[in-house]
């Protein structure tokens, strides 16, 4: 498959694109953040995204989403990049539709996915533990009692946390992983909203002696961790295209401000020491397009080893759009520090999104251990 | 698709049945390719063999029009040949200048009789070419060339010296930017020509680098006599070609940055795991790891940059871009290797380092960031097509 986009997917891109610049500018992320909103996202805009398709993008007609694929789920996530628009999209739209879909019975779907694409539930991920992402050291445990079970644990980094409307908590069973369906006001759950330094949201989230039934169970008791597999390759890959996003916006904001700033009588775009610096950051920043490109067009097409081409893609995209927001910040000099300007935005964003399912390190290290070192 | 599958299920067919047991697996060192010529060298008559089958489909220039010899092959059925022949590790048929730099150009910029004349002939490996770019005085600066020529009504008389010349001398015919106008700005007085090195006046002296090999030559032109004909494109346009060729050739030696053996297979073999299962090198592996995510994304940065090609979404800086970044990274691939080699990568002569190959092709990269543009002309180039600065 040629590694652009299909004429369709070209299409949903400048919707998506088109749509966010107008209804989802960063204006209306600094609105959010400076009047302390208590949700911290736009319920009109979830809704309106919910109306476009974009909300059940991956979602299956049958249950009212648009049934594509991860190429767009992709696009509209490297939309998300570029305006910094807060939005449950990784939470719902990525992680829990994608475990629902993979893993749930069907009574779970139809209570959840229509909502999720309509753009009127919230559902949030409840999995790391520790500051850094380790899926395979869940401690939190779910013990059998009564004719479900007790969960105890915390967890922490969980999008959109403190808004869900449900919660997918994995927990350690007898055996493995389990995925649990748990309704954030049951008895035992305490929910802590974690601003981030982004002013994106999150929650820290300890469970008590939490009672769930044994329907709460998404897919099988101990086979949660294949149930989460599709959703951290789907959630890395499109994590991987709004650090992209993220990266490139800050990249052309930099360009832009190159050929209007002038010192020493002179636009500083005509300096060669910044004009190299902006052509590798531009090189380094199509290596990161094509290689999340080709990790969305693997999951899609269900090749044997996408998880690898995941790993790349995230830490390639991590790192590039680490370079691209510091070299924004520098090219623009004192300025580039103000709260005013944009491009510092961009750095705080992309630290976020960098933790976010396995920073550069995390992904590296999976790459080296399948590759036998 | 279908058409496509059934392709990829004869291609894999033919090839299994035609590519030669000797022809599989990496080559030993860059002596043992195919560059065909007059004088071809073959390691083995096998090596012969897979040429002329592989010429006789035109599978050695894939994708040029079957009337010039090539395989007349789309970009989708050219990517299925490729990847057939990685499946079975099989060797490239031909190594040839005329086959990544000069036809493309003459596809492009020659007549009909040039390109009857000349791509079959390299497509079957029959002539090997040479580029005579840089000179003494116009390396980064190329458009300062000075080789001049004389006009002689159906011929001209040309004069002068290049240096850097690739295997000049092993070439059969050379494709050389020669000074047609000296009274014309310096771009606009270049033409590209074609001649026979076997032509009297021409001379060659291979000039002994720091990897010990000779691959560079200075070639020198005395009263060469060339006909007219040979010019390709317009009079005093040659810059035009020459741009357009250098696409081709820093695509070229850009795709350097994506062969080998893995690096992290080098490296284990060489150091060993700890008994956790990861290299016993712990620092190394870490640079292993960062440049084996960096060479899969330029991987498909390629791959994606000939298929915006092809749907005609490509920027102009792109092949640029893959030079400047496909060379840094071979650089940093043989740093590494060296670095996983340790004492053993520092032989220079022993049979069991293959008379220091190691040691001489991480030399040899160091000039992938020279040749063909420095990684500092690269950078200009694309900053100059991002900021698009007023008189710039």
């Amino acid at each position: 498959m040629p590694l652009i986009l299909t004429e369709e997917q070209t299409m949903l891109k400048d919707a998506a694109d088109g749509f966010l610049r107008e209804n989802a500018p960063i204006a209306h992320f600094r609105k959010l953040r400076d009047t302390k909103d208590a949700d911290g996202v736009s319920r009109d805009l979830w809704k309106a995204f919910g109306e476009m398709g974009f909300a059940g993008v991956i979602i299956p007609e049958e249950h009212g989403g648009s049934g594509l694929g991860a190429v767009e789920a992709g696009i509209v996530a490297e939309g998300l990049g570029r305006t910094l628009t807060p939005s449950p999209f990784f939470g719902s739209s990525i992680l829990a539709a994608r475990i629902l879909i993979d893993a749930a019975s069907a009574d779970q779907q139809s209570a959840w996915l229509p909502k999720i694409a309509a753009g009127e539930a919230i559902l949030s991920l409840a999995l790391d533990e520790g500051p850094k992402h380790q899926p395979s050291r869940i401690a939190t445990t779910a013990e059998r009692s009564g004719n479900g079970f007790k969960l105890n644990g915390a967890k922490g980094f969980v999008l959109d946390g403190h808004i869900a409307d449900a919660l997918i908590v994995a927990a350690r069973t007898d055996a493995g992983v389990t995925l649990f369906l748990v309704d954030p006001k049951t008895s035992g759950v305490e929910i802590e909203r974690t601003v981030m330094v982004d002013a994106h949201n999150a929650a820290r989230i300890t469970l008590t002696d939490v009672h769930v039934d044994a329907d709460a169970v998404i897919g099988d008791v101990n086979a949660g961790e294949a149930a989460l597999e599709g959703a951290l390759n789907l959630g890395r890959a499109c994590a991987a295209a709004c650090l992209t996003g993220a990266g490139d916006q800050a990249f052309l904001t930099t360009v832009e401000y190159l050929k209007t700033r002038k010192q020493f009588g002179k636009l500083i775009g005509e300096f060669q020491a910044l004009q190299h610096r902006a052509a590798h950051l531009f090189t380094e920043l199509e290596l990161a397009k094509a290689a999340v490109l080709g990790a969305l067009q693997r999951l899609d097409a269900g090749a044997p080893k996408a998880d690898l081409a995941v790993s790349i893609a995230k830490a390639k995209a991590g790192r590039v759009a680490e370079l691209a927001v510091q070299e924004a910040v520098q090219m623009h000099g004192g300025v580039g520090m103000t709260e005013g300007y944009d491009v510092g935005l961009y750095m705080k964003r992309v630290r976020v999104l960098n933790e976010l399912l396995g920073d550069a390190g995390f992904h590296a290290e999976k790459l080296a251990r399948a590759s036998g070192y | 698709m279908a058409d496509l599958e059934s392709f990829r299920a004869e291609t894999r067919a033919w090839l299994e049945a035609n590519c030669p047991a000797e022809c599989r697996g990496p080559l030993d060192n860059d002596e043992d390719r195919v560059w065909g010529g007059r004088n071809a060298t073959f390691k083995t008559p096998a090596h012969k063999r897979w040429m002329d089958v592989m010429a006789a489909r035109g599978w050695t220039a894939p994708q040029w029009p079957t009337e010039y010899g090539g395989g007349g092959l789309d970009r989708e059925k050219a990517k299925v040949l490729a990847s057939e022949m990685r499946r079975i590790d099989a060797q490239m048929p031909l190594s040839s200048f005329g086959v990544w730099m000069l036809g493309p150009a003459l596809l492009q910029f020659g007549t009909e009789e040039q390109k009857k004349r000349f791509l079959p002939e390299i497509v079957r490996g029959e002539i090997r070419w040479c580029q005579g770019y840089s000179e003494p005085g116009a390396g980064s600066d190329l458009a300062a060339v000075q080789t001049r020529a004389e006009d002689r009504g159906d011929h001209w008389i040309i004069n002068g010296q290049k240096i850097w010349t690739s295997y000049a001398d092993k070439a059969d015919w050379i494709f050389c930017l020669i000074r047609t106008d000296p009274e014309a700005p310096k771009h606009l007085g270049i033409s590209f020509v074609l001649f026979d090195m076997a032509t009297p006046g021409v001379t060659t002296r291979p000039i002994e680098l720091i990897s010990g090999k000779s691959a560079f030559c200075e070639t020198f032109f005395d009263d060469v006599r060339v006909e007219k004909e040979n010019l390709i494109g317009t009079l005093n346009r040659g810059w035009d070609v020459a741009k357009a060729l250098l696409a081709h050739e820093r695509t070229m030696i850009g795709a350097v940055g994506d062969m080998g053996r893995p690096i992290s297979q080098v490296a284990t073999d060489s150091i060993g795991l700890d008994d956790t299962g990861r290299l016993d090198e712990p620092m190394l592996r870490t640079r292993i790891a960062e440049l084996e995510i960096d060479a899969a994304a330029f991987r498909l940065s390629m791959e994606r940059v000939g298929d915006q090609v092809k749907a005609k979404q490509v920027s102009p800086a792109i092949a640029s871009m893959l030079k400047y970044y496909g060379s840094e990274l071979n650089k940093r691939r043989h740093e590494l290797a060296m670095a996983a080699g340790g004492s053993d990568a520092l032989e220079w002569e022993s049979e069991r380092s293959h008379k220091g190959t190691p040691a001489r092709d991480w030399l040899r990269t160091k000039a992938n960031s020279i040749e063909g543009g420095t990684s500092e002309v690269q950078l200009n180039i694309i900053a100059k097509h991002l900021l698009q600065l007023p008189g710039a």
